[in-house]
């Protein structure tokens, strides 16, 4: 610990990131201003409703974003320390895939329809490690085993659209973990799928991270599964964190309104509910983000402040923040 | 733009989780009188066949889609079927709004087998069942107006509203589903989601039908926006004493908004019964394994709760296991399960007891287990 470069670094650390895109109705500014860090073997759940910025900030982050119209104006993304921005195309390339990678929502549309999955699990092991064809498809058909497909050997030849769709996800995984990266990013990984196939897949990502101890950055919109999985959470509204907080905390009592309404508004598997809560309004425009806290409109506790002034994250224990002026009020209400 | 909140008054409805005996035995007491069936639903059969060869069409087999469901639908009550993808129940959706030709099988409107009606006799049964369909992005015209997609049911039941009334009754519709009487004139893509969803309930309440199927109504909505759509299904089930059937795969949804729940996998009915009886006493393996898996938003339950992970895949409906379906997942299955067809019934054991597990199940070896409440 003496040495400086002996001091643990951050996996993942994400700084004041910030995105636009350049759209015919004006500049979106979909991401404001995001700060998140990841460590070793933590999950991290990013949580938003859509257009709240939680896909963008990931993009941003796997150097996938489209530009144009998309386009980074500030911030860093600090992985092991090494801003990924300012890196050159090449270095860049030769981590994504090898030491972060991704998994998509919708795994018949990123699967390539036209390779057979072993091909294209194979292709991994060529171009990153350099490994022969014969060997890279051994590789293939091991990790379509490790990812419990059934008879992988027959299987390795077959195309995407010849498996289930639990299958299909599976082999994404497969895919990011080949070549067993430090962080992964999962955006939306479960979305798409039956809820007993759901089960499957997070139970098996989960099974992985541990045993590669790597870093998991899980974006979804549903408050159950990351009650399943997460380690420590962000809530993402109109393109800013507007709440992190460990995973128990929050749902113990929640510091932020939307938060808060975020969880009354979901029915409850296990009684017969009241009305639910349903927060009023809609997500605002991005490319006219109102002034002071964006979700001032919809919040039942505005007061003037908060269509004034911009609510900083107030500090609101370890490891807790949340940008509202009332936190400490909303903290109390439960 | 706002959309207007739902703050009705809801009479609190009391937790139907019956805690003790006694509580459990005064449910099962009290009369259940629930008045007419407004559809009953008989053995209903759709096979859509798979063909072979381009000139001569051979057919070589058939998609068992649904295969055999029957159950009631009351006045004024909520029927939710759930099941996974593939398992039928869109079908049965289609089926009920006569958009498909039953195999075989009936379903009766007021005593009237609407399969077998056509021409006028339909024309006029139709008006009185309606449906709210899953995407409000593609369910809408989008070069029709606000006003057309709501009017244009009146153009089909020119008796409902007099040419002369429509667009004030267009603006009624508009406002009982909460959304500015003055945006007539609008255009699908100029709403959120959540509000085109609301264009796409008015546009079935157009016709004051009896019956509403509602076939994933919420499911491609954000989760603030399902709760506002939810609430005002349940206001308009109140005001205009509709009957819905609520098709969705989202488990607690089912639970928040129905009366009875029906479980379907792989073209039958798994289990059928009250949402405590479903829930809170599951007697099919189906229906745990499923209700396990829902993941819960509350992280202290990780630990305590009974999770049961199925492994593999919905088999396919176009060959199906012999027996029962669910065999090929299940954890208790046995020759019998092979052999012979479970029937959906009240099973044996519980038969006459007075327990909450005595709902109709179809599984052989049906047991209790509940699965949604932590240890």
């Amino acid at each position: 610990m003496e040495h400086q470069r002996d001091q643990p670094v951050t996996l993942l650390d994400v700084r004041d990131l910030q995105v636009e895109f350049h759209t015919r109705d004006g500049v979106a500014k979909a991401v404001n201003g995001v700060n998140y860090c990841v460590d070793p073997g933590e999950t991290l759940a990013v949580l938003g409703e859509s257009g709240s910025g939680k896909s963008v900030t990931a993009q941003a982050i796997m150097g996938i974003l489209d530009s144009p119209p998309g386009r980074i104006t500030g911030g860093e993304v600090l992985f092991r320390g090494e801003d990924l921005l300012t890196m050159g195309a090449e270095t860049r390339r030769r981590i994504r895939g090898a030491k972060m990678s991704m998994v998509f929502q919708d795994a018949l549309s990123a699967l390539n329809p036209v390779m057979s999955v072993g091909a294209q699990l194979a292709e991994m092991f060529e171009v990153h490690e350099g490994m022969t064809r014969k060997d890279s498809r051994a590789k293939a058909v091991q990790l379509m085993d490790r990812v419990r497909i059934p008879a992988a050997k027959d299987r390795v030849g077959d195309y995407p659209h010849q498996f289930s769709g639990g299958m299909r996800q599976r082999i994404m995984i497969a895919m990011a973990l080949a070549l067993e990266p430090d962080l992964v990013i999962a955006d939306e990984p479960t979305t798409a799928l039956d809820v007993t196939v759901q089960a499957q897949v997070m139970d098996l990502l989960a099974e992985l991270q541990r045993e590669y101890n790597m870093g998991l950055i899980l974006i979804t919109h549903d408050l159950g599964v990351v009650a399943d999985v997460a380690d420590k959470i962000a809530v993402m509204y109109a393109g800013r964190i507007v709440e992190t907080a460990p995973v128990h905390d929050l749902y113990a009592a929640p510091a932020h309104p939307y938060t808060r309404g975020l969880l009354d508004s979901i029915p409850r598997l296990d009684q017969k509910g009241r009305q639910l809560y349903a927060i009023k309004g809609l997500p605002p425009d991005l490319t006219a983000i109102p002034p002071g806290c964006p979700f001032s409109p919809r919040c039942p506790r505005a007061q003037d402040i908060c269509r004034t002034d911009r609510p900083p994250l107030f500090a609101v224990s370890h490891g807790r923040a949340s940008a509202c002026h009332f936190w400490k009020e909303t903290l109390d209400e439960r | 733009m706002a959309e207007t909140a739902e703050n009705h008054e809801v009479s609190d409805v009391v937790p139907s989780t019956a805690e003790t005996t006694a509580e459990v035995e005064a449910v099962l007491d009290a009369p259940v009188d629930r008045g007419e069936p407004i559809l009953q639903v008989r053995n209903l059969v759709k096979h859509f066949p798979l063909t072979q060869g381009i000139l001569f069409k051979k057919q070589i087999g058939a998609v068992k889609a649904v295969d055999g469901i029957s159950f009631d639908l009351y006045k004024g009550e909520t029927l939710g079927i759930v099941g996974e993808s593939g398992c039928g129940k869109s079908t049965v959706a289609k089926l009920l709004m006569t958009l498909e030709t039953a195999t075989s099988g009936e379903v009766f409107y007021k005593g009237q087998d609407i399969t077998r009606l056509s021409g006028r006799a339909l024309k006029a049964v139709r008006r009185n069942i309606q449906m709210v369909f899953q995407d409000p992005y593609t369910s809408l015209n989008p070069r029709m107006t606000v006003g057309d997609i709501i009017g244009e049911p009146f153009d089909i039941h020119p008796e409902v509203a007099p040419k002369g009334d429509r667009r004030k009754r267009v603006q009624e519709l508009l406002d009982v589903v909460g959304l500015n009487p003055e945006y007539i004139n609008r255009y699908p893509h100029q709403f959120s989601g959540g509000q085109r969803q609301r264009i796409g309930i008015a546009r079935g309440l157009a016709l004051n039908p009896e019956v509403i199927i509602c076939d994933e109504p919420v499911s491609a909505l954000d989760v603030s926006v399902q709760a506002q759509v939810i609430n005002l299904m349940g206001k308009l089930q109140d005001e205009f004493e509709l009957s819905y059937v609520f098709i969705a795969h989202d488990l607690s949804i089912v639970r928040h908004i129905s009366d009875r729940v029906g479980v379907m996998y792989l073209g039958k009915m798994a289990e059928i019964g009250t949402d405590s009886e479903i829930y809170d006493h599951p007697t099919h393996p189906y229906t745990q394994a499923l209700l396990s898996a829902v993941p819960v938003p509350d992280p202290a339950a990780r630990e305590g709760r009974d999770r049961i992970i199925l492994t593999g895949d919905v088999p396919s409906p176009a060959n199906p296991p012999s027996g029962c379906r669910f065999r090929t997942r299940c954890w208790k299955a046995q020759d019998k399960c092979a052999e012979e067809v479970p029937l959906l019934a009240v099973p044996e054991v519980f038969a006459g007891k007075k327990t909450l597990a005595a709902h109709e199940s179809a599984c052989h070896f049906a047991e209790e287990r509940d699965v949604v409440h932590a240890a």
